[in-house]
């Protein structure tokens, strides 16, 4: 109760409100999700105590879950990469003239997913916090390994090429000053800007504003098409009650999936919401109906989504880990607001855990109420051309690039990023598991060396201790796994190519 | 898309290559009471992207991945032209900061790029590109009290700082 105490304080409130309309508006403009407007609004949260700082980032990641359907049903391009899966049938729904039945079924299913997944929030963290107590330099180190193999396992990117923007992002993570030494290190053609190193803030704004805005220009090529809808009161009653009839279990499997998926270091709510959307049809009656617009195709994925942004919020807290690009720039934060996460927070700020998770409660009923009410509002902004709306986003950039360090090398590296990002991005280069190595990498290198210098360099410790063998045997897993799977889908293309040959 | 694939992986071993060599300018082995020398970290890292983009490459030319596959252009000329001017516009933009200043720059982008790439009218492209400027001014400048870089335009400011601070 305490908790509510504290998300209800006039200034966590407005941060929360404001915090619900940002995120919504920012979810909903395609090529912008809850990573960009974390990364591009956290310069902001500087001026304001860390807990209301961190309320207003968290309904922003909450609004962003909202806000990405909008633009994925009404215009078929995912506002967010969360929304990739509700574009599969809300798209139909929309062309069938049925846009509004499909944007009041993904409000309802991110409230309802949202919901449950607080709800398992706050029954399981503190729990794992205390489990994480027991976690050493060590753990640690194997637990990061394990956090960027996860990357590899449950990615479904190319493995090689996720392997190399892993190790490209610990890379970059390692520019500046030796964290014992503390020699300058990788000082690019001696400009005194790396000396400070680069911010993973640097990096996601160069990546996911500049980068992805070039990206979604180029699928959009000025050219975005809006379907004709009708919006009733009437039609909005209608709506809930087939909800009731034929989404409710839907809704609560989605939403523990997504959930459990969020929790995972390194996997998040974009493939809790595509495995969301798997398993609904998977279990659905009529599968050929999906992808043709089916309501359940668009409930599965919001729902995950959603129950999915505040599963990866958890293992953030307790262990420092995100789940999450968007998670992985909060925990940056974090550590710029002076706050370690890890199992010490919840004994050492009790009021910033659990006001935070006050406020996702909150949250989630504001922006449901929001949702409903701006859909009219959403797709009049949406009408706006890309033209008009790249230009505000790349100022956005700029200015959101240059305020945390009053630096003109950092946007230079903005654009830098952003350029090279849009390349990579091209030719399918994941890039979230370069933001997640930036922000990791200082600490995996941390824990590594603090490791080796207590173990005078050797290495079996990690073998020796049960929670670090666990974490690199699960890392290992994950690695092979997809390997695995690669060489039989090899085997089966051959078997089937024998008998034609 | 098959070449821009095979190129892209050449400049990445290239790229890890100059990283291993930045990287040994400190130790790159065992510091005698002090652990890992403060070069090993990211030596060891860059050689294991070289070897990543060394597979990258491989798989290029083995055919494997869909893009090394796909026989389309990188980059058709539409796209091209918005790449180019996307990003030069930006670049201008930076490039202008440092001698003229945010303020003078965020507007005269926005116009051009309105104009430029979305054929806007100026009654369109007017109030925005004026607004947006003011509304950068009291949001960051008055509000958080950022304050952005102005170059020779810096004195102007002058009488406005006065009056809110």
């Amino acid at each position: 109760m305490d908790g509510f105490a504290v998300a209800f304080e006039p200034l966590n409130l407005a941060m929360m409100m404001l915090g619900c309309l940002m995120g919504l508006f920012i979810g909903a403009i395609p090529g912008l999700g809850s990573v960009n407007g974390v990364a591009i609004l956290l310069p902001i949260t500087f001026f304001v105590p860390p807990t209301s700082a961190v309320i207003f980032l968290a309904a922003i990641y909450y609004g962003a879950m909202y806000g990405g359907a909008i633009s994925s049903i009404m215009l078929g391009i995912p506002g967010a990469s969360t929304a990739v899966a509700t574009t599969f049938d809300g798209r139909p729904m929309a062309i069938k003239g049925l846009a509004d039945r499909a944007l009041i079924a993904a409000a309802i299913a991110s409230f309802v997913g949202g919901t449950i997944s607080v709800i398992y929030f706050t029954l399981f963290a503190p729990p794992l916090a205390n489990f994480a107590l027991r976690f050493g330099s060590t753990e640690e180190f194997a637990l990061m390994v394990l956090a960027f193999a996860t990357f590899i396992g449950l990615g479904g990117d190319d493995i090689p090429k996720t392997i190399f923007m892993i190790l490209f992002g610990l890379v970059l993570s390692s520019v500046g000053l030796d964290i014992i030494s503390g020699h300058p290190r990788l000082i690019f053609f001696d400009l005194p800007g790396f000396y400070k190193g680069i911010s993973f803030i640097v990096l996601a704004i160069g990546i996911y504003g500049i980068g992805e805005m070039l990206w979604t220009l180029e699928q959009a090529q000025g050219k975005v098409e809006i379907a004709k809808h009708t919006f009733g009161i009437k039609r909005g009653v209608e709506t809930l009650k087939m909800l009731w009839r034929r989404s409710k279990l839907n809704m609560f499997l989605s939403s523990t999936l997504g959930y459990f998926v969020g929790i995972l270091p390194a996997a998040g709510a974009t493939p809790g919401s595509l495995m969301a959307y798997g398993m609904a049809r998977s279990m659905a009656k009529n599968p050929e109906e999906y992808g043709r617009g089916n309501v359940n195709g668009v409930v599965a994925p919001e729902a995950a989504n959603n129950a999915a942004s505040t599963g990866s919020l958890l293992p953030m807290l307790t262990l420092g880990i995100p789940g999450s690009p968007t998670t992985a720039i909060l925990l940056g934060g974090m550590i710029i607001w002076g706050l370690e996460p890890g199992p010490l927070l919840f004994s050492q700020h009790p009021e910033f855990v659990w006001g935070l998770i006050a406020s996702l409660y909150a949250a989630n009923l504001f922006t449901v109420i929001l949702n409903l009410s701006l859909i009219p509002v959403f797709i009049w902004i949406l009408r706006t051309p890309f033209t008009i709306l790249a230009p505000i986003i790349f100022v956005l950039c700029f200015v959101g690039g240059f305020a945390p360090a009053s630096s003109m090398h950092d946007v230079w590296l903005i654009l830098i990023f952003g350029v090279v990002g849009y390349l990579m991005r091209k030719l399918d280069y994941p890039m979230a598991p370069l933001v997640l190595a930036i922000v990791l990498g200082p600490l995996a290198e941390k824990s590594f060396r603090q490791t080796m210098i207590a173990e005078h360099g050797d290495m079996t410790i990690f073998l020796t201790r049960p929670i670090s063998l666990i974490c690199l045997i699960a890392a290992l897993g994950l690695i092979i796994y997809p390997l695995y799977l690669v060489r039989q889908r090899r085997k089966a293309k051959l078997n089937m190519e024998a008998p034609k040959s | 898309m098959r070449h821009a694939e095979q190129i892209m992986a050449l400049a990445l071993v290239a790229f890890s290559l100059f990283l291993m060599w930045k990287s040994s300018e400190l130790p790159i082995g065992w510091v005698s009471g002090k652990g890992p020398g403060g070069g090993a970290f990211p030596f060891w890292l860059s050689l294991g992207m070289l070897v990543a983009s060394g597979v990258i490459f491989w798989r290029a030319r083995r055919r494997v991945t869909p893009q090394s596959r796909d026989e389309n252009s990188f980059m058709g000329y539409s796209t091209f032209r918005l790449f180019v001017v996307s990003a030069g516009a930006i670049f201008v933009m930076f490039l202008g900061t440092h001698f003229v200043g945010a303020y003078v720059m965020i507007p005269l982008f926005l116009a051009f790029y309105m104009r430029f790439l979305g054929g806007h009218s100026w009654v369109v492209i007017a109030p925005i590109a004026l607004l947006a400027p003011i509304v950068t001014f009291f949001f960051f400048e008055i509000g958080m009290k950022v304050f952005l870089p102005k170059g020779v335009t810096e004195p102007l400011f002058y009488p406005l700082y006065s009056m809110f601070f």
